[in-house]
């Protein structure tokens, strides 16, 4: 094997307003020809910096402050940067996370290739075509010939990447750099993706650095990963050792934080702490606030505490909600003369029930209806057919359900992306308390502020936490402040649509434990929303399975891991990459 | 396409409509018509054999319907001030405007797009001089550069006209200014001084897309592919910019071709502004509600080739379009 890529002693520097960020510090790896080499870590580990360190391609102002960039034995760093754009694309080339964004929507697919080809060899505009056909047929694109000229919004995700990587393999390039190539996509389509980036690696021997954060794709497809926290290399060898056994804590941390499919445990051990920060400060209180307050204040006032210990078990008790052939259509308007259009049907003939207390799984992939299901739900889409019933009486549907209406109250719902579900005008105060005003919970101001400093302890923040402001915080720490406002309204039943897709393992592994708690401790019902099948095994009592908008299977969550009966469940188990260490 | 483009012409018809309406409404309600147009010795028995020949006791929805006919039919009636055709009148304006309007738009385009795409990729001292110098553009009002502009090269330098159209040169009915040398002096001035509010817009609007488009994966994938910069950016990134300029570019021309009254007093350019300038102060109802439908015309022609335009530029219009 021969060796391509050789990192030394990398440290990428960035000056900001308030000091210089060390991105990258003394970070060594090399990759040889034929070889996948994984890069993973948690979001701000540098992973992404290493890519564009070797592309060249530092956002400014970062640079690289020492070491050596080695690429088949030329030194990268200091290269003249005409010289660097030469290589780009010619021997380095790149595949981007999202195909919906890397390709110029405006540019033909064939456009797209023939310039890149031609950019870098001199070869006719004919004989690029034929390359450029010639390579989305090797990507495993159907009907290449026609479909070469289509704009890339007419493909398909899947079809997308494919696409992206016959552009990155233009020129046949020694070096790819993929950042995180299969994160944007579904599991079905991801495994074709992996098993396709695999093929081409050894047909084309190809060095290959796969960038993600997910350590079922570096298990899956990897040969030797290296593990970067903070800028810094943990830990690097085969993957086979590294995961196998792996010698540091961090990474030891990082493989139990990522939520099992073969087998579910009650809680995630062994949990990465936060690095601490300046809001730590366990001193500042609200007089009269705590953890037990907030629980004691969720607990009273409650008719489901009351009477949840008398009641028989789960199965004997009528459901707290329950939908009948649910049927959501999206742009069946036919208000204009011209545009009268039939719409699609985003959820169609959709029936399940929710037991008090339980959590049900929804799951399902891109496209499949799970949001939809959740906004018909509290209201926020109008379904075009089908009941829902909610605690004996009926859901009004979409723009019927009134302000005042008591399921406002007792449906609340946590958001999959924790940077655009908070207002970043508002306080943290000023957040949790609106649903407390709203539905005049407390009796005055007092109680109101004493109940925000406990329920933001409950949810295991600091009480300071109050009076900053959501941008202060980390992804996981405002998602916790997102948990903090919908359990304020005291609700019976909870939607959590992909409450964690959106955060790192460690951080998905602390949410989903204060889901699990909040869960057991007040007796919640949750509708618990996610593409990812071992999130569902952790969380869920019972699953469901969307497909189009139409469900395919529901079981309890043992029995449909044990043993799914539709072959759609079965494909999409067998597809999930999973540690089985 | 096609049923887009009826779409749009269908909707076009109903804001004529509304707009004839309040023309309409001007006309007969501004004041009584009959006593703009005799003098005070006229009888009462005159007033009124002149109301009833000029159908003015005819119920409103007939005369409304009247009115509307005649305008389909570019009769425009007769001005209260000149007794001449108000189409004569408007025929002998239109082009003076509409080549203002064109020279303006051609300078803010041909300084405004490259500056806009130069301020976007290049920091440094003359990146920061356009920026600042479009700024005292955008914030002096478009009378004050004017006459700032007659000052020094009419009056100091006296290079240039400072009012009127100069020579012009008569293509059938069309006075045109583009084939003599003083009527391409005349247009200097004025068109400067109305491109330059057009041509701040226009270079702010390209440098905020062109940073925005920047910034997107497929710009950075297109770098890591080593496409050439030039290519990069000018096929690749300032193509994607086209869709919201062009957009706010046609609104823009409107504005200039409507409103360009202010620059047209200043340099007396014998246009369209100056005509309805001069109807205002005379009342000369029949030329204002003629100019308000013509020019609402002139916004909804506008629209719909910005509208065709987005067809030219993106293909995820095009193909939507096509299913219809």
């Amino acid at each position: 094997m021969t060796q391509l890529l050789a990192i030394s002693n990398l440290s990428v520097k960035f000056p900001t307003r308030f000091g210089v960020f060390d991105a990258l510090e003394g970070v060594s790896l090399d990759v040889n020809a034929g070889e996948i080499h994984g890069l993973v870590g948690e979001s701000g580990a540098g992973k992404s910096t290493v890519g564009s360190a070797v592309m060249g391609l530092l956002q400014s102002p970062g640079y690289v402050a020492s070491g050596e960039i080695r690429f088949t034995g030329r030194n990268l760093v200091g290269l003249d940067s005409d010289d660097y754009h030469r290589l780009r694309g010619d021997r380095i080339s790149m595949i981007f996370q999202d195909p919906q964004t890397s390709l110029n929507p405006l540019l033909t697919i064939a456009t797209q290739m023939i310039e890149t080809i031609r950019q870098h060899r001199k070869v006719d505009v004919h004989t690029a075509r034929q390359q450029a056909i010639n390579l989305l047929k090797e990507t495993g694109l159907n009907d290449v010939d026609t479909r070469i000229d289509d704009y890339p919004h007419q493909f398909s995700g899947g079809m997308r990447q494919r696409v992206v990587i016959a552009l990155a393999l233009c020129t046949e390039p020694d070096l790819i750099i993929a950042d995180e190539p299969t994160t944007a996509l579904d599991v079905s389509v991801q495994k074709q993706i992996l098993d396709l980036i695999r093929t081409l690696c050894t047909a084309r021997n190809i060095g290959i650095i796969l960038i993600t954060h997910d350590i079922g794709v570096i298990n899956e497809i990897t040969d030797r990963v290296t593990v970067l926290r903070a800028g810094r290399v943990v830990e690097s060898g085969t993957t086979e050792a590294v995961l196998g056994s792996p010698a540091e804590p961090y990474t030891k941390a990082l493989m139990a934080a990522v939520p099992r499919l073969d087998k579910r445990l009650e809680r995630f051990k062994n949990i990465i702490d936060d690095e601490p920060t300046e809001l730590d400060d366990t001193h500042w209180k609200v007089e009269g606030a705590s953890a037990g307050y907030a629980t004691d204040w969720l607990l009273t006032n409650n008719e489901r505490a009351h009477t949840s210990d008398a009641l028989p078990s789960v199965s004997e008790r009528p459901a707290i909600l329950s939908i009948q052939d649910l049927e959501v259509t999206f742009g069946a308007s036919g208000l204009g003369w011209f545009n009268r259009s039939h719409g699609v049907k985003a959820l169609s003939g959709v029936s399940l029930q929710v037991m008090p207390g339980e959590v049900l799984g929804i799951v399902g992939e891109s496209g499949s209806g799970k949001s939809t299901l959740a906004k018909a739900i509290v209201g926020l889409v109008n379904p075009s057919a089908g009941r829902m019933t909610f605690r004996d009486s009926e859901l009004p549907p979409g723009r019927q359900r009134t302000r005042a209406h008591p399921s406002r109250r007792e449906i609340q719902m946590v958001f999959q992306d924790p940077y655009s579900s908070l207002n970043n005008r508002k306080t943290v105060e000023h957040i949790i308390s609106e649903p407390i005003q709203f539905y005049g919970l407390t009796d005055n101001e007092s109680q109101t502020r004493k109940l925000v400093a406990s329920v933001l302890e409950l949810v295991g923040m600091p009480q300071r936490a109050m009076v900053k402001y959501p941008h202060q915080f980390s992804g996981g720490q405002r998602q916790r402040v997102a948990v903090a406002r919908a359990l304020v309204a005291r609700p019976e039943f909870l939607i959590c649509d992909e409450p964690t897709s959106a955060l790192d393992v460690s951080i998905q592994a602390q949410i989903l434990n204060l889901l699990k708690d909040l869960q057991q401790t007040f007796g919640l019902s949750i509708l618990f929303i996610s593409h990812n099948l071992a999130v569902i095994r952790q969380m869920a009592d019972r699953v469901v399975v969307l497909q189009n908008g139409q469900l395919v299977e529901t079981a309890g969550t043992e029995s449909f891991f044990n043993s799914p009966q539709e072959s759609y469940s079965q494909l999409l188990l067998r597809e999930t990459p999973s540690l089985t260490f | 396409m096609l049923a887009f483009v009826l779409r749009r012409l269908a909707q076009s018809i109903f804001v004529m409509l509304a707009v004839s309406l309040i023309a309409f409404s001007l006309f007969r309600f501004v004041g009584d018509p009959i006593a703009q147009m005799v003098g005070q010795e006229t009888s009462i028995e005159d007033q009124e054999n002149i109301r009833e020949r000029l159908g003015l006791n005819d119920p409103l929805t007939t005369q409304y319907v009247r009115f509307v006919s005649n305008l389909s039919q570019a009769e425009f009636g007769y001005s209260y001030r000149t007794r001449q055709p108000v189409s004569e009148m408007i025929l002998s304006r239109l082009p003076a405007t509409l080549e203002l309007g064109a020279i303006s738009l051609v300078i803010s385009l041909i300084v405004g797009i490259p500056a806009g795409i130069y301020t976007a990729l290049k920091r440094g001292f003359l990146s920061n001089a356009l920026l600042v110098a479009t700024l005292v553009g955008i914030s002096i009002p478009t009378f004050v550069i004017g006459i700032f502009l007659i000052y020094l090269f009419g009056v100091s330098l006296g290079w240039l006209p400072t009012f009127g159209r100069g020579q012009t040169v008569a293509l059938g009915w069309w006075q045109t200014n583009f084939l003599t040398v003083s009527g391409w002096k005349a247009l200097i001035l004025p068109g400067v001084t109305l491109g330059v509010y057009q041509l701040t817009l226009t270079m702010r609007l390209v440098r905020a897309e062109m940073q925005e488009v920047l910034k997107t994966d497929y710009i950075k994938f297109a770098t890591a592919r080593g496409i050439n910069y030039r290519s990069l950016y000018l096929n690749h990134a300032f193509r994607n910019t086209l869709v919201p300029v062009v957009t706010i570019i046609g609104l823009q021309l409107g504005g200039i071709i409507a409103f360009s009254i202010v620059t047209e007093s200043v340099f007396q350019w014998p246009g369209m502004g100056l005509l309805f300038l001069e109807s205002i102060r005379y009342v000369d109802i029949p030329v204002m509600s003629v100019y308000l439908v013509l020019i609402a015309l002139m916004f909804v022609v506008i629209n719909l080739v910005v509208d065709l335009l987005y067809f030219a530029i993106d293909p995820r219009v095009r193909l939507r379009g096509s299913h219809d």
